[in-house]
């Protein structure tokens, strides 16, 4: 079936070896065809290993007990956070706090930066493409607060709106967060130069790194960003863990988000006084074989090499755009494969997004439908949901292919 | 799949015999279902003995969810609105003859859901009024 993986970038062929269950069949004699890696990627070998070796050799709670295995696994445990801050280019691990995932790292910001930072009538500037994620968190902070929320709009072709972002950075925002990379459209936004203009605003900045960090390299020190928040499981990591990057300066003056165990220095039955970073923002007995896992992901990743991750991804993006966009009504969301990540959304006229995920399903490949955690953009669309495509470094042109044969099993269905 | 496209689902689907609006009507609701934006509102005239005298619905949803309102509304023709409040999931289950994964059956309750809405004269459509015992 798969004659034909040679990329140009990659050994698609020796990459998909690390990932047993891209072999799994569906049903007898269907294969499955992977393409919801935007919602979750799947996970190799060395991920799944590293996690068992914690359980099978030295599995034990963190930063307290002094035997053997406490040792060995807060060694794992922060090895792994050195790894990881490195993996974005933080300056020091002590920047990167374990989340439960990108979510849990907005809602952080939101929370214990927002709470303590906004008032009434302070302005904070989001985007309408973001995901639920970085939506609904500062809604809840802007109802305490009485913070009002701004929204740089989207053109129909699925860019930012630059002009109006300017505009905008005249009310004198305190913060600025934004996709790095639309979950629906694929557009990767200009981060760099929005960070540098909301600074120049005296604005603070956060990115939802969740489909850019699994994708390209991504550096917060070239960036200049100053909260950065992604998740494991989207780039080859398992599910449970993410992690939000902070400037140094800017978490130590933050007050913690969640209270418990590890989170302080020392407690009276009054109060307490906060731990150091970053363990004062992790409350609790953390995901330790998931932070584990995390690490591994970056090994792999960084063995594979994330600029040829990017160059495949780029040339499996612009090939399905190609063979899609004659397909009689199909319409596509989003820019060019030169300005968007391996994110393909489209309706089909006349079938709803459901019917043709679950057509497609029958013949093994796994595409997601609905709003995608984006039902403000979709509204911005006029349409109410869509099916999505999505590739990451294990997916084949001949995945491709089968999707476009898959639409028009679709469409014959319908017609 | 196959057995979930059945011909009578499809056939629904394109050609649904009891798609619109009625206005002036006695009963109406409309609510969506949270999970994938799909949005039916449902029309009900009723007659001088307090059957349904006519039925129409309207929005936007998959295969499943209209051809889950367009037999649902057919069934319901003559029927008391006691009657109509005892509808329960099997019955939707039965109308559509197929087997539905977690997913789908959000889709083929969102018509009972939001009829039993309006006839109760909620402000909501729950998961509560498709749940059988």
């Amino acid at each position: 079936m798969l004659t034909h993986t040679l990329s140009q970038y990659l050994d698609v062929a020796r990459v998909r070896e690390d990932f047993p269950i891209l072999e799994r069949e569906v049903k007898p004699g269907v294969r499955l065809v992977y393409l919801d890696s935007a919602a979750t990627s799947q996970k190799p070998l060395s991920v799944i290993r590293a996690i068992d070796d914690v359980y099978l050799h030295y599995n034990a709670n963190i930063h307290r007990g002094v035997h053997t295995l406490a040792e060995e696994s807060t060694a794992a445990y922060e090895s792994a956070r050195q790894r990881i801050a490195a993996f974005i280019g933080a300056a020091r691990p002590r920047e990167l706090v374990f989340t439960r995932n990108t979510t849990e790292s907005i809602n952080l910001v939101a929370y214990a930066w927002g709470l303590a930072n906004l008032k009434a009538g302070d302005v904070v500037i989001l985007t309408e493409m973001e995901h639920h994620s970085n939506l609904v968190p500062w809604q809840i902070i802007s109802g305490l607060t009485g913070a009002r929320l701004e929204f740089i709009p989207v053109t129909e072709e699925g860019f930012l709106d630059l002009d109006a972002y300017k505009k905008l950075l005249e009310l004198k925002p305190k913060m600025v967060a934004f996709t790095h990379m639309s979950n629906v459209l694929g557009t990767i936004t200009p981060a760099k130069e929005m960070i540098a203009a909301a600074h120049s605003a005296s604005a603070l900045t956060l990115l939802d790194g969740a489909q850019s960090v699994p994708h390209f390299a991504v550096n917060v020190q070239d960036l200049g960003v100053d909260f950065l928040a992604f998740s494991a499981h989207k780039m080859c990591g398992p599910t449970g863990i993410g992690a939000l990057y902070g400037r140094e300066a800017l978490l130590e003056a933050m007050p913690p988000f969640m209270g418990g165990g590890d989170m302080i220095r020392k407690v009276f039955l009054r109060s307490f006084t906060p731990n150091e970073l970053p363990h004062k923002f992790e409350a609790g007995t953390p995901a330790v074989a998931e932070a584990v896992g995390f690490g591994a992901a970056v090994d792999y990743l960084n063995k594979i090499g994330m600029a040829p991750i990017a160059e495949h991804e780029h040339a499996l993006t612009a090939y399905a755009l190609e063979q899609l966009k004659d397909i009689p009504g199909i319409r596509i969301l989003g820019p060019d494969a030169d300005h968007k990540g391996g994110v393909v959304s489209f309706s089909l006229e006349g079938i709803h997004p459901h019917d043709a995920a679950q057509v497609l399903d029958g013949d093994g490949i796994a595409v997601r439908a609905g709003h995608h955690c984006a039902m403000p953009l979709h509204e911005r669309y006029h349409l109410p949901a869509t099916a999505r495509a999505s590739f990451y470094l294990y997916t084949t042109r001949e995945e491709i292919n089968l999707l476009v044969k898959g639409i028009s099993k679709v469409q014959k269905l319908f017609a | 799949m196959d057995d979930l496209y059945r011909e009578v689902i499809i056939e629904r689907y394109k050609n649904p015999a009891y798609k619109g609006t009625l206005e002036p009507n006695d009963i109406s609701f409309e609510d969506e279902n949270p999970l994938c934006g799909d949005h039916i509102r449902i029309d009900l005239r009723m007659n001088n003995g307090g059957k349904v005298a006519e039925a129409a619905f309207s929005g936007h949803g998959c295969a499943i969810s209209q051809a889950s309102a367009d037999l649902l509304l057919e069934s319901i023709i003559g029927k008391t609105l006691d009657e109509v409040k005892a509808l329960s999931r099997q019955d939707i289950l039965d109308n559509l003859g197929i087997e539905l994964g977690p997913v789908r059956l959000k889709c083929a309750l969102l018509p009972l859901k939001v009829l039993k809405a309006g006839v109760y004269g909620l402000g909501q459509a729950t998961d509560s009024l498709v749940e059988d015992e």
